[in-house]
């Protein structure tokens, strides 16, 4: 019963959903000792951030019905907060909370703001409106280059304890160095998790179900007496905040902040691909969709460029699966699984008998 | 809310608010700012030829949505697409290109936008029907799949043109200014503002002196009660879409000459121009497209001479302030929601 009430009572419910996200979970709770090496911890650290990441679009798109293109601007304010912190005032933990708490309270303010101006007027706007200021966001962060590094971004120290020289304990586990990669991995992993229940806690309360009212008929949500304009934007907010912490993860995970991993509307296409495929609407959803995405953004290219080995001589074809072109299928994906599984791979499994 | 009685006149009833004078306003204002009148005399001339640009791709996005609620994201994929085709036609007419005489080159790319608004015309219809057909009536979805739809055209873009940027340098006879003392007038700004002046009269005489143009802007007002009048909107919406893409062609090539070059993604760049735009206007206004784009087209010019890194922010700026001042845009057309 501990464990319903941790899960706020939403359980996959599924018998194959559940199957997959335990074990999802349970590679990611032990991914340093089941695949060790750096690039794999890597990769795992990164499903754990695009998972926070998701969770909290999903928020938007699939809980309240709400298209925005700002997702990716919010994580960079959150990165970017960090990153500016820790390059200035150097590797400690005040930097890094200082960061944390101007990110995310200007993403949130910005989120205020925007949503206060658009989804006022009409929640069409909304999705135009984000674009236009995103990218006006994205060419800022590329003049104002002497705070942010423009195009190269910033590299910095992290607090020691997340450092590779950190050491936990002497000697090692499994044939794995207690070192602060690990550290810092399991900050990912925790906050990840912490963040996800929070979400989850979030779209069961009676402020999810009215969110979700108005996604299904937002004029009659506003008959019954909700302001609906209120809940919409206290969702984006919401929303932009724990984007902000996903970026606060990212640049503490990369040392890094720059606006091809944080700003990129690639990103931003990134997201939105995970959140359809995982399957709107539904949190467990962007925890398949984001493992399901960054494998197969390492499994495709690869597949992509034996397809183009192989037909090498023929016209055009070898062109249309050069790795590099490997979003123009997850484009035809993307638009195969609005039409057919607008519910996605959680949709589909809730949908078989259970 | 609109009244809910409002008698259009063959002017349209906006001609008594103060709204078309925000563009002389606008000039006014910036005349002061910057100064010297030969300066002011170029970037208004500047701010003119891109607004005319803006609205040549902007007015299809904008009735598109008037008429049947679709909101188009991929709209910016006929730009990209008309650009990459009609700059191709133009390399195979490098004679006529490189020629010295003026009515060579504006066959050139004449014949290149012509062929560019075809394709980008028929491929809107293809568009149309496959990708936007099936979700009628939901935003949502709308936006998801033209979203798709734009990035699939983007790649195919890359798989035929390669991922470099294709210059394309503009004919002998366009480059250069007519200079009147101080004043210098770019040649090929003149061209755009002429051609832009050119298609937006065209559209107004269609939209008031016809009957398709009547019975679009019915449609934009009431579809319903169209249908209900036994006229077919959808085959309507259709027409609307196919001349609204082959618009949008006819200035991805203008735009790319404008800036001699062009690449893959520079619809979806265009777009954020073009929604700022689509917004200030109104959803479902031409005439509020028209003056929204040159607005913005001045606005850019302007900020980009006495603040270069402001410019734009300049345009967003000038999108909230309108929306506070009318939050349903310059002169809302379409329906209340």
């Amino acid at each position: 019963m501990m464990f319903q009430r941790l899960l706020s009572g939403d359980t996959p419910r599924s018998r194959v959903l559940t199957g997959l996200i335990v074990g999802i979970v349970l590679a990611l709770a032990f991914a340093p000792f089941l695949f060790p090496g750096t690039r794999s911890l890597d990769t795992a650290a990164r499903i754990c951030i695009f998972i926070v990441l998701v969770a909290s679009y999903d928020l938007l798109l699939g809980y309240t019905g709400i298209v925005s293109f700002a997702h990716t601007m919010f994580f960079g304010l959150g990165a970017y907060g960090v990153a500016i912190a820790l390059s200035n005032l150097g590797g400690g933990w005040g930097a890094v909370l200082l960061g944390t708490v101007g990110g995310v309270t200007l993403a949130v303010g910005l989120a205020l703001v925007i949503a206060l101006f658009s989804l006022r007027v009409r929640a069409i706007f909304f999705a135009m409106v984000t674009l236009a200021v995103a990218s006006a966001f994205a060419i800022l962060v590329s003049q104002l280059f002497h705070i942010t590094g423009g195009e190269d971004g910033l590299s910095y120290q992290v607090p020691y304890e997340l450092s590779p020289a950190f050491k936990l304990v002497k000697g090692k586990i499994l044939d794995v160095r207690l070192d602060g990669r690990l550290v810092s991995y399991y900050l990912m992993f925790l906050s990840a998790a912490g963040l996800f229940l929070l979400l989850l806690r979030v779209v069961n309360s009676p402020f999810g179900r009215v969110l979700q009212a108005i996604r299904e008929n937002g004029f009659r949500a506003e008959a019954i007496g909700y302001t609906t304009v209120h809940y919409r934007a206290i969702a984006t907010c919401l929303s932009a905040g724990v984007a902000a912490l996903a970026g606060v993860l990212m640049a503490l995970w990369l040392r890094y902040t720059g606006p091809e991993t944080t700003l990129s509307l690639d990103i931003m296409v990134d997201i939105l691909l995970m959140v359809v495929i995982g399957g709107m609407g539904t949190l467990y959803g962007s925890i398949l969709g984001a493992t399901l995405f960054i494998l197969a953004q390492n499994y495709l290219k690869e597949v992509m460029d034996l397809i183009a080995q192989a037909t090498v001589g023929l016209p055009v074809i070898p062109d249309l699966f050069a790795p590099e072109r490997w979003l123009l299928w997850l484009g035809v994906l993307f638009i195969l699984s609005v039409y057919f599984f607008p519910t996605g791979v959680v949709g589909r499994l809730r949908g078989s008998p259970r | 809310m609109k009244p809910a009685i409002s008698i259009p006149t063959p002017f349209g009833p906006w001609r008594l608010s103060p709204v078309p004078l925000l563009v002389p306003a606008l000039m006014v204002v910036a005349l002061v700012l910057v100064g010297s009148p030969s300066t002011w005399v170029t970037l208004t001339l500047a701010g003119l030829a891109m607004g005319m640009m803006i609205f040549i791709m902007a007015s299809g996005l904008t009735l598109v949505f008037g008429l049947m609620d679709v909101l188009n994201f991929g709209h910016g994929a006929f730009i990209s697409l008309g650009a990459f085709i009609g700059v191709t036609i133009m390399t195979a007419l490098s004679p006529w290109m490189d020629s010295l005489s003026l009515a060579a080159n504006l066959g050139a790319i004449g014949l290149g936008a012509l062929v560019a608004m075809v394709v980008a015309g028929g491929f809107g219809y293809l568009f149309e029907r496959t990708i936007i057909r099936p979700v009628y009536g939901d935003h949502l979805k709308q936006i998801l799949i033209t979203m798709g739809g734009m990035i699939v055209v983007e790649q195919v873009i890359y798989v035929f043109w390669g991922p470099d940027a294709i210059p394309i340098p503009r004919p002998d006879s366009l480059k250069g200014a007519f200079a009147f003392g101080d004043v210098v007038l770019e040649k090929y700004r003149v061209l755009a503002v002429v051609v832009g002046l050119v298609i937006f009269a065209a559209m107004s005489l269609t939209l008031k002196r016809t009957k398709i143009g009547l019975l679009v802007r019915a449609g934009v007002e009431n579809g319903e009660m169209v249908e209900t009048l036994g006229y077919r909107i959808g085959a309507l919406f259709i027409a609307v879409f196919v001349v609204g893409s082959a618009l949008a062609g006819l200035g991805g090539v203008m735009w790319g000459l404008y800036q001699e070059v062009i690449t893959a993604p520079m619809g979806m760049s265009v777009m954020i121009l073009i929604f700022i735009v689509v917004i200030i206007g109104g959803l479902g206004s031409v005439e509020g497209c028209f003056l929204g784009a040159l607005l913005v087209g001045l606005m850019n010019n302007y900020a980009a001479y006495l603040a270069p890194k402001v410019a734009l922010g300049s345009s967003i700026l000038l999108m909230v302030a309108i929306l506070m001042w009318r939050p349903e845009g310059l002169l809302p057309a379409a329906k209340g929601r």
